[in-house]
C-alpha cells in the first residue's frame, strides 16, 4: 500500500496576528513549525504502515523553508517526502490548495497508487478544514473526517473502518479504499525520532516538485487560482444550550427523566443493544 | 550508532559554534548536540558582541546577513544612588567608522541561529532539540563519545567539546569539571523592551544602525555584589540586573523584584518609558575568575566557553572568551587529529594557546576583582549615597561659600563610608585592575 500524508508548515504561535489592512496573516518573524493535526496524522499512518505495511510519503506546499516540516516526517520514519514549491503556487486558497496537493497526489499515483491520503482536521493557522475534503472530492476519495481511530484496514477487500468524531459523540464507519482521512489530536501521540533517523533526515535530499512537475494548470494554483476574499474575520459567539434536567428536587427522577429521552431515539437505542459494535 | 565523527561538540552557543565552524571549515567530520529546538531558542545574555572575536571565525560576517542590531558608538557607566546618577560616557567618532563593529548588539535567538546556519555551511551536522545526558568513556577512562536522550542516542566521537554553557548538569553528572559554587555564579535576569526605533535613536543619541551601552553599578543592587545594564537594540532596549547567587540567597531577594526596582529609578525610567515588554529571561553568569577555571582538557575531551567559567566580570564579557576559547580548542583538536593522538598529551596544547591568548591572559590580570567586590561591600550600599549627597552638595547653588560646600561634601561622603575604607577600597582597586 501507498500511504500519502499531507503537511502544513504553520506560524508557531497561539496568537496569530491578522494585517487589518489585506486581511491576510502575517507571518514575518514568527517561528515555523508542521501543523500538529498533521504530525498526528503521520503518527497514524507510521502506526498503519508497521500494522499493515506501507509506504508513506510526506507531502507538503510551501516555501523552500518548509523543507523542515517534511526532515521532521522523515526523522519520524516516512520513507519519502515531496515539497511542492513553486512562487506560482502562493497566496492559494482552499480551491488552489486542494486542486495542488491532488495534483501532486496524483504524481505519486503514476509511480505507485495511493491507497489511503491522511491530513490534519485543520492547519491550526488557517482554521478551514476544507482542504482534506477537497482533495477527498476532486479525486473522488472516500471521505473519513474527524476520525479518532482507524478499527481496521483490510488491503485484501480494499476496506477500512474508523470512528469519527460527530457532534454530542462518536460514529463509526467503513467505506472502500482510496480513502482521505483527516484526524484529530485524540487519534495517536506522534513519537520521538531517535538519534540515526534525526542524522539521517537532516542528510536527506528533499524533492521539490513545481507546477509543471504536477501537470497543474496555471490558471488553476496560487493567487490566480483562489476565488476566495477574506472580507472580514470575527469569532463567532457559541451559544449551544443542551437539554437539562433539574436535579434539585430529586436526583433519581433527573436521571431516569434524561435516560427516557436518549433511549426514545430509535438509532441510540440499537447502538446500545449492540454494544456500539457496527457491521464490518 | 555505528557512525564515527571527528568531533562532537556539546552545546551551539557562541563557544560550540565557533569551535564547529574552525573544524568544520579544514574538512573535519564534526557534530554538534544543542538541547534547543534552535540554537538560540533559549539562551540570553546581554546583547553585546564583539566583531574581532567573531571576525576570527567568520571574516565577511557583515557581509553575510549577521543579524547585527546596533553598532556601539557610545559606552556610558553610571554609578546610581536611591536618587542620584553620576555617569561617565566615552563616544568617538571611530567607532563610526575605522573602529565600526568594534562592539555590536544582536539577540541571541537570530545570532545563534544565524551562526550555526554557517557552521552548517561548512559542513558540520548540527542536531537539535537532543540533550547530551552522559559521556561515554573506555576502559581507561578516556572520553570516547556522548550519549543523548534519544533512541539509539550514542555518538562515538575522536573527541569531545564540552561548550555546554554554565550551567551544566553535565558537569554535575560526570565530574568533567567542579561544579561551580553559588560565590562564583552570579544570577541574572533581563527584560527586552520594545519602542520605536526613532524613540530610541532620540533618547540615547544616536541614529539609525549606532547604539549605546550603559553599564550600572551601584545602590540597584541593595547592597549586593551585582551590576545592571541598558543595552539598545535596533528596536527594543535590554534592561537587565545581576547580583551575586550567595548574596542573592542571603538576603532572600529575588532577581525580578531588582529589575522592577531598576526600572523605576529616575534615571533609567526616561530611557524605557512607554515601552512594551517583549520577553523576560534568567540567566547565570560565571563570575569566579580566574581562580574558578578548571583544567581545560582531559583524554578525549576539552571545555571551552561559560562551561570553563571563562568570563571577564569587569569588562562584562564573556561571549568574545567562548568564541576565542572555541576556536583554539578546535585549532588543537585539528593538530591533534593530525597526529592521530587524541590523549591529553596533545590536547594539552589547548591550555598552552589560551594561557598565551588575552583570554587567560585578562582573567589573570583581573584575579582579584572579584574579591574586590566581594570585600568591598560598601562600593554597593554606602557609597552611592555618600558620592551622590557629595555630588549634590557641591552641585546645589545658594549663598553658601564654596569652600563650605566642599566641606560638606567630604564630610558626607567620609561620614557614610570612612576614610580608612575609603582609602583601602582605593587601594585594593588599583591592585585588582
Ligand atoms: C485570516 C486568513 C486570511 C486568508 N486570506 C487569504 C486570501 O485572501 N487569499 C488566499 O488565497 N488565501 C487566504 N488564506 C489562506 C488559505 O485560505 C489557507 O490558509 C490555505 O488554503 C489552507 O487552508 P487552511 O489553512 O484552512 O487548511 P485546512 O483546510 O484547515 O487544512 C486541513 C489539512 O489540509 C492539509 N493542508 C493544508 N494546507 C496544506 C499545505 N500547504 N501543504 C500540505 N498540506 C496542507 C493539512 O493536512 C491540513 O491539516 C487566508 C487564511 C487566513 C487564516
Ligand atoms: C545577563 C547576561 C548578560 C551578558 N552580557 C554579555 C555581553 O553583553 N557581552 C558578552 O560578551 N557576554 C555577555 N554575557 C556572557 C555570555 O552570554 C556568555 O559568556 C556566552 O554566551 C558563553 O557562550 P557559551 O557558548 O560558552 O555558552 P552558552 O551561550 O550558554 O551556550 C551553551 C549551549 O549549550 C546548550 N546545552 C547546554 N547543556 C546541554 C546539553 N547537556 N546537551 C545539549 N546542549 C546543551 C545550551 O542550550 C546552549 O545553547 C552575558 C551573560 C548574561 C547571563
Amino acid at each position: 500500500m501507498h500511504f500519502a500524508v499531507c503537511i502544513k508548515q504553520v506560524p508557531d504561535t497561539a496568537e496569530v496576528k491578522i494585517d487589518p489592512e489585506t486581511n491576510t496573516l502575517v507571518r514575518a518573524g514568527v517561528e515555523s513549525m508542521a501543523n500538529p493535526y498533521d504530525i498526528t496524522a503521520l503518527e497514524a499512518a507510521l502506526g498503519l504502515k508497521e500494522k499493515y505495511g506501507a509506504r508513506v510519503t510526506a507531502l507538503s506546499m510551501g516555501p523552500p523553508q518548509a523543507d523542515s516540516v517534511l526532515r521532521q516526517a522523515l526523522s519520524m520514519g516516512a520513507d519519502d517526502a515531496v515539497l511542492l514549491c513553486d512562487r506560482a503556487f502562493a497566496g492559494a486558497d482552499t480551491l488552489a490548495t486542494s486542486y495542488t496537493l491532488s495534483k501532486a497526489i496524483e504524481t505519486l499515483g503514476t509511480v505507485e497508487p495511493v491507497d489511503l491520503v491522511l491530513c490534519g482536521k485543520q492547519a491550526i493557522d488557517g482554521d478551514t478544514a476544507q482542504t482534506g475534503p477537497g482533495i477527498a472530492a476532486r479525486l473522488g476519495l472516500t471521505q473519513f473526517t474527524y476520525v479518532l481511530d482507524v478499527e481496521w484496514l483490510d488491503p485484501g477487500k480494499r476496506r477500512l473502518q474508523a470512528r469519527r468524531k460527530v457532534e454530542g459523540g462518536m460514529e463509526v464507519i467503513s467505506g472502500p479504499l482510496p480513502a482521505l482521512l483527516s484526524v484529530e489530536l485524540e487519534m495517536a501521540t506522534p513519537r520521538r525520532a531517535s538519534l540515526p533517523m534525526l542524522i539521517a533526515s537532516l542528510r536527506a535530499e528533499i524533492k521539490v516538485w513545481d507546477a509543471k512537475a504536477i501537470g497543474a494548470r496555471a490558471d488553476l494554483v496560487g493567487i490566480k487560482g483562489s476565488p476566495t476574499w477574506v472580507k472580514a474575520i470575527a469569532s463567532p459567539q457559541l451559544h449551544r444550550a443542551g437539554p437539562k434536567w433539574d436535579a434539585a428536587e430529586s436526583v433519581s427522577a433527573a436521571v431516569s427523566a434524561a435516560l427516557g429521552e436518549l433511549f426514545s431515539d430509535r438509532d441510540f437505542e440499537a447502538g446500545f443493544a449492540k454494544g456500539w459494535k457496527a457491521e464490518g | 550508532m555505528e557512525e564515527k565523527f571527528d568531533a562532537a561538540i556539546v552545546g551551539g552557543g557562541p563557544a560550540g559554534i565557533s569551535a564547529a565552524c574552525i573544524l568544520a571549515k579544514r574538512g573535519a567530520k564534526v557534530i554538534v548536540i544543542e538541547r534547543g529546538e534552535y540554537p538560540g531558542a533559549k539562551n540570553m545574555f546581554g546583547g553585546v558582541l564583539y566583531g574581532r572575536a567573531l571576525g576570527r571565525i567568520i571574516p565577511d560576517y557583515a557581509q553575510k546577513n549577521c543579524p547585527i542590531e546596533r553598532n556601539i558608538v557610545e559606552s556610558r557607566v553610571s554609578y546610581l544612588s536611591e536618587e542620584g546618577s553620576i555617569s561617565f560616557s566615552y563616544r568617538d567618532q571611530a567607532f563610526f567608522e575605522k573602529l565600526q563593529n568594534n562592539a555590536f548588539t544582536v539577540g541571541r535567538a537570530k545570532f545563534d541561529r544565524w551562526f550555526a546556519d554557517q557552521a552548517k555551511g561548512f559542513g558540520a551536522l548540527l542536531v537539535c532539540s537532543t540533550v547530551v545526558t552522559d559521556l561515554m568513556k573506555d576502559g581507561a577512562g578516556r572520553v570516547i563519545g556522548v550519549k543523548t536522550d534519544r533512541a539509539e542516542g550514542e555518538v562515538r566521537a575522536k573527541v569531545v567539546l564540552l561548550a555546554d554553557g554554565v550551567n551544566s548538569p553535565l558537569a554535575a553528572k560526570t565530574g568533567f569539571r567542579p561544579e561551580a559554587r553559588p560565590g562564583q555564579i552570579a544570577l541574572a535576569v533581563k527584560e527586552l523592551i520594545g519602542l520605536p526605533e526613532e524613540v530610541i535613536d532620540e533618547r540615547f543619541g544616536v541614529s539609525g544602525a549606532n547604539g549605546v551601552t550603559n553599564e550600572i553599578l551601584g545602590s540597584v543592587t541593595g547592597g549586593m555584589n551585582g551590576v545592571a545594564f541598558v543595552y539598545t537594540n535596533r528596536r527594543s532596549v535590554s534592561i537587565g540586573i545581576g547580583a551575586n547567587l550567595a548574596d542573592l540567597a542571603r538576603q532572600r531577594v529575588r532577581p525580578y523584584e531588582m529589575l522592577e526596582r531598576l526600572k523605576l529609578h529616575p534615571a533609567i525610567e526616561p530611557l524605557i518609558k512607554d515601552g512594551k515588554p517583549l520577553e523576560y529571561l534568567a540567566h547565570w553568569v560565571p563570575e569566579g575568575g580566574y581562580d574558578s577555571v578548571p583544567k581545560l582538557f582531559g583524554d578525549g575531551f576539552l571545555i571551552a566557553g561559560d562551561s570553563a567559567m571563562l568570563f571577564n566580570a569587569l569588562h562584562r564579557e564573556g561571549s568574545n572568551l567562548a568564541m576565542t576559547s572555541g576556536r583554539l580548542a578546535a585549532e588543537t583538536i585539528l593538530e591533534a587529529l593530525g597526529k592521530g593522538d587524541l590523549s591529553s598529551a596533545t590536547l594539552k596544547g589547548y591550555s598552552e594557546r589560551m594561557k598565551e591568548s588575552f583570554v587567560l591572559k585578562d582573567l589573570k590580570t583581573y584575579r582579584r576583582f572579584s574579591s574586590l567586590l566581594e570585600t568591598h561591600g560598601e562600593l554597593f550600599s554606602t557609597l552611592p549615597k555618600g558620592a551622590s549627597e557629595a555630588l549634590r552638595q557641591i552641585l546645589t547653588v545658594d549663598e553658601t561659600p564654596k569652600k563650605a560646600r566642599r566641606q560638606t561634601a567630604w564630610e558626607a561622603l567620609r561620614g557614610r563610608v570612612g576614610l580608612f575604607r575609603l582609602l583601602r577600597l582605593v587601594f585594593d582597586a588599583w591592585r585588582a585592575v
